[in-house]
């Protein structure tokens, strides 16, 4: 049988899945597909399912912000499936009020640290999720580090005003802080 | 070693666990590693992972740097093997502005990673000698490691944190030292690595102790992701040097080493093999560069990235230019989003680069192997000695520095 290629890949979930893809980008050798979030598990499992694409190692998964966009919050997964060398990458956005996602944890066991690590840098929650709390920071921290509006400057310290450098930490206001 | 006796059938009110910490700063465990374990009387029944205590925070750090900035920090993940982490960063932003690189480039590359493949796997298996209770192997060939750090030192003048090569090629070309010393290497290597595998390989004690020591099937090493040598002794033979080759390896002839059970043996012997297999590449690479006829280039012709040299740089006004631009990060850069992944000591290394077009990454993930696959480090300790857990936590050579990021 004649190996799969990836335009078999996206054509199979365009017939089968159709208005549930809402885009699907190419970016450098890699393809995106955006999908929403309650349909993430479902496709998922279909590839991994699937007798001929196998898409049945899930290389990493993360949490996104991009702070200026309608949704703002979401999640990146990338699955491969180790008899076609074929790669794909899923995206789910969701909205600040809704950071709910479906825990993955069901299809690949190895979803449980990625999710706890998105949960601990993004605070999104996942549905299902066996053992869901901080893993790299301390359990008492109460924000989510890795959102854009978390500055990477400690705000109340004036000595690092670098503009220059784009050093700037947000929120930042030197005149209030000068002594 | 697995016992036969089972602990979760046992009526539980007739026993009593005792919990106990393995960690966080135990001298077994090579690294910050905290493992709550219940145990009943030396066998564990049950085991809690808690991980981080070195973590700082390298995704939020590479938002606020410019590209050439983040190499350092790659250094510290697996801190055993920072070459092959520096040229993974380098490769991905090469990828991300479309930059081609020399045929030399790419040869001298594979040089400097085997290097750093073999001194990761030195480590990993003379310590699993070490916690077998055979400190000899690590004392014979930890001056080969010692050996690898002292080229580094030649090529870019660190040891450890390496932060070797820029994007675009290498800081310099090889010294002559530097060709002496990995001459001297192929050379004296084997011998050393026979002299090792004579003292392991075929040792009854070496051999009780770790066959069936820490096993785990090759499903479920898939369905944790696992990657690199811990996947492949476990059956399965995924690497990204042949599955998607990088840096012109798909050129290389070399052999991927599999185990079958996916034991602390198997994860040892793969490792031996992998170190012979890069002691071939690069003979191979040297032959490679002997017969190109471009003996002098050392990076891709890409001023924008690449720093001129400092003579240059105060004699000439577009060197200064370019200078000027590259150290304040004012070069532009596409947008887009970019995944390139090396094999690293412990397996896929993924660098996820989301570049919004300006002087930092607007997000940069990381795919650390080793923080993938630990999460079936419990699994693989339930029912086991609390001494075999310590070899299989060496044997999969968690880092804890890739681990915590």
């Amino acid at each position: 049988m004649e190996k799969p290629t990836l335009e078999n890949v996206l054509a199979e979930l365009q017939q089968h899945f159709g208005s549930n893809i809402l885009a699907v980008e190419q970016d450098y050798d890699f393809h995106t597909v955006h999908i929403s979030k309650q349909h993430i598990v479902t496709m998922l499992r279909y590839l991994y399912d699937h007798d001929t694409f196998r898409f049945q190692y899930l290389t990493t998964a993360c949490g996104l912000h991009y702070p200026d966009a309608e949704r703002p919050f979401g999640m990146m997964y990338q699955v491969h499936s180790l008899t076609t060398n074929l790669r794909l990458r899923f995206k789910a956005f969701t909205t600040a009020s809704d950071l709910e996602f479906d825990t993955l944890t069901t299809v690949f066991p190895a979803a449980n640290w990625m999710e706890r690590e998105a949960f601990d840098f993004f605070g999104f929650h996942f549905k299902g999720h066996p053992n869901l709390k901080r893993i790299l920071n301390v359990e008492d921290m109460d924000y989510h580090p890795l959102r854009k509006e978390y500055p990477i400057e400690d705000a109340t310290r004036y000595d690092k005003d670098d503009t220059l450098f784009g050093r700037r930490p947000a929120g930042y206001d030197r005149k209030r802080l000068q002594p | 070693m697995k016992t036969n006796f089972d602990t979760t059938t046992a009526p539980a009110t007739e026993k009593e666990y005792s919990i106990l910490n393995l960690g966080p700063t135990h001298p077994a465990t090579h690294g910050i590693f905290q493992n709550v374990l219940k145990m009943d009387g030396e066998i564990i029944v049950d085991a809690e992972p808690t991980i981080g205590y070195i973590h700082r925070a390298f995704e939020k750090l590479a938002e606020h740097k410019p590209f050439y900035q983040i190499t350092p920090i790659t250094d510290r993940m697996n801190y055993c093997s920072s070459p092959i982490n520096n040229m993974g960063w380098h490769m991905t932003v090469e990828k991300l502005i479309g930059a081609e690189l020399p045929k030399r480039v790419e040869y001298m590359r594979v040089i400097v990673m085997e290097l750093a493949r073999i001194s990761d796997h030195i480590i990993c298996n003379s310590v699993i000698g070490v916690d077998t209770g055979a400190m000899t192997g690590f004392l014979y060939v930890f001056q080969w490691r010692e050996f690898i750090y002292e080229i580094y030192e030649e090529l870019c003048g660190a040891r450890l944190t390496t932060n070797i090569g820029r994007i675009g090629g290498f800081e310099r070309d090889f010294s002559e030292t530097a060709w002496r010393k990995i001459n001297h290497l192929l050379k004296e290597l084997p011998a050393g690595l026979k002299e090792f595998e004579n003292l392991l390989v075929r040792n009854r004690i070496f051999m009780d102790r770790t066959i069936n020591c820490g096993p785990i099937s090759a499903e479920r090493a898939l369905q944790y992701s696992f990657s690199g040598p811990n996947l492949r002794a476990a059956g399965v033979d995924y690497d990204v040097r042949v599955m998607n080759p990088y840096s012109s390896y798909h050129e290389f002839e070399f052999d991927i080493p599999v185990g079958t059970n996916g034991d602390t043996y198997d994860r040892f012997m793969v490792r031996q093999e992998e170190m012979w297999q890069s002691l071939s590449i690069i003979r191979q690479a040297i032959d490679k560069l002997n017969k190109l006829d471009d003996k002098t280039t050392f990076h891709a012709d890409i001023p924008s990235f690449y720093l001129p040299p400092k003579e240059e740089v105060y004699n000439n006004m577009e060197a200064l230019i370019y200078h000027f631009k590259i150290v304040m990060g004012e070069t532009d850069v596409p947008k887009g989003e970019v995944y390139h992944c090396v094999e690293g000591g412990n397996g896929e290394l993924g660098f996820y680069l989301i570049s919004d077009g300006g002087r930092q990454p607007f997000r940069l993930h990381f795919r650390r192997p080793c923080y993938i696959y630990y999460q079936a480090y419990p699994e693989m300790i339930k029912g086991s000695f609390l001494s075999d857990a310590v070899l299989t936590m060496s044997s999969m050579n968690v880092i804890a520095g890739e681990l915590d990021a």
